[in-house]
């Protein structure tokens, strides 16, 4: 049986870590917000650039002159993975979700043959993947949200993997994040971004088709080269936009945990208030009946 | 309305403008396109340079300048996609002097070709940029 002294300093230090989980979950709710309106502001561009993306490769589709960043070289036995995770812990199981999907992709593709390269965004997922894939990591980015995300982080990102394809370093890349659907549920998405697949063309392919032939467009330079031109920002795009979900998915997950971390001090708090005051009306009793039976004796 | 243009520019972090206009002038990596309503439907990239945009009296009411990017003119109206812009207005001379400076620099000391040509680019930039302070609206 703990004595008082024992359960006042475990009650009090469970107090302590309630304030710090409270205050953890009210600074990501805050964070949260910021990171959902930013996400909010980059939807127009993101959306006309895959509208004009997605008339310009449907006019080019079937030409073999297609840009490799469109059309991929043709081989497939170099995967780059680059995998989102976040730079802090206690965010519940969002690094190690996405570090699992990240797990199983490299497995599977080594199984059949391929070579894998990993490209790291963020501290944690480096920690988790470092001890099962020590060589196949190649870099990793830090600090890419610090103090704000930007679209510059993103591009410089975009850039570096561009570079890579450029100099044939590998032939697919698939970008693995989280993709925030509510602040309790965060789906891992791996997306593939070179050669780059249009994600609205398989979804809803007769509609895009239709839109492309009712409007026809002037180019000026020709459609190549302007493809040539806006694959490069797009790829910087789909970067950022990963960033932006995953950098709110990380708050949602963090906000959810501390909450939970909340509520379990709380409980955990009553249970041993409950604890300590009975130890307390013992103390008493077995005093009194010290007393007592001390007068009696005499 | 259809003597105005409505016209938005979009960078990936915001929009930043989107208003019906008189016209637009835009400059395309093939030369300056007026946008006036009714234009044929066109998609062109965009070089460094002013965009110009005109009330309905014909007088340039904004003037803003954007570091390339594309822009998609159709029924619904005219869009530019920039990754960067700022008001013309808004541009701190010193600073575009100093970028052109550095950029210069960078051209100098480049080691290889991709660094070079990163390099010319920003100049290509930092030129407009100061262009653009040092021309007046037409």
């Amino acid at each position: 049986m703990p004595s008082l002294k024992d359960l006042k300093i475990r009650i009090n230090s469970t107090k302590n870590t309630q304030k710090i989980t409270s205050a953890m979950k009210m600074v990501s709710a805050a964070k949260l917000r910021r990171a959902q309106e930013q996400a909010e502001a980059a939807r127009p561009y993101a959306e006309r650039m895959e509208k004009v993306l997605g008339s310009l490769a449907a006019s080019m589709a079937g030409k073999d002159n297609a840009p490799a960043l469109l059309a991929g070289r043709g081989s497939d036995a170099v995967h780059l993975l680059v995998v989102m995770t976040s730079d802090r812990g206690l965010c519940g199981a969002f690094n190690s979700s996405i570090t699992r999907q990240a797990r199983k992709m490299a497995r599977d593709l080594k199984a059949a043959g391929k070579q894998v390269k990993i490209l790291c965004v963020g501290r944690k997922g480096r920690d988790q993947l470092k001890r099962e894939f020590p060589q196949d990591i190649i870099g990793t980015i830090e600090d890419v949200a610090k103090p704000r995300l930007t679209f510059e982080a993103a591009a410089k990102i975009a850039v570096r993997i561009r570079d890579m394809f450029e100099a044939a370093e590998f032939d697919v890349c698939t970008i693995i994040y989280n993709k925030f659907k509510s602040a309790i549920a965060q789906i891992v998405t791996p997306q593939q971004l070179i050669p780059f697949a249009l994600a609205s063309a398989n979804e809803n392919a007769p509609t895009e088709n239709a839109g492309v032939a009712s409007t026809l467009y002037e180019y000026e330079p020709d459609e190549a080269s302007i493809l040539a031109d806006l694959l490069p920002r797009n790829l910087s795009m789909q970067v950022y936009r990963a960033l932006l979900e995953n950098s709110a998915s990380e708050q949602g997950a963090r906000m959810t945990a501390m909450d939970n971390a909340t509520r379990n001090a709380g409980d955990m708090i009553n249970k041993l208030t409950i604890n300590y005051n009975r130890t307390r009306q013992a103390n008493i009793t077995k005093e009194l009946i010290e007393i007592i039976s001390g007068a009696e004796a005499v | 309305m259809a003597d105005q243009v409505h016209f938005e520019l979009v960078s990936p972090e915001r929009l930043l403008f989107s208003a019906n206009v008189g016209e637009v002038v835009i400059p395309g990596t093939e030369g300056d396109f007026a946008v006036l309503p009714g234009h044929s439907n066109l998609i062109s990239t965009v070089r460094p340079g002013v965009i110009h945009i005109l009330d309905n009296g014909a007088q340039v009411s904004d003037r803003i300048f954007v570091e390339g990017g594309f822009a998609e003119v159709n029924a619904g109206g005219c869009t530019v996609l920039a990754e960067r812009a700022i008001k013309v207005s808004e541009i701190d001379r010193s600073k575009a002097e100093q970028a052109l400076a550095d950029a210069r620099e960078d051209v100098q000391d480049a080691k290889n070709d991709t660094e070079r040509n990163a390099a010319i680019l920003a100049v290509n930039i930092a030129e407009a940029r100061l262009n653009a302070l040092n021309t007046s609206a037409y």
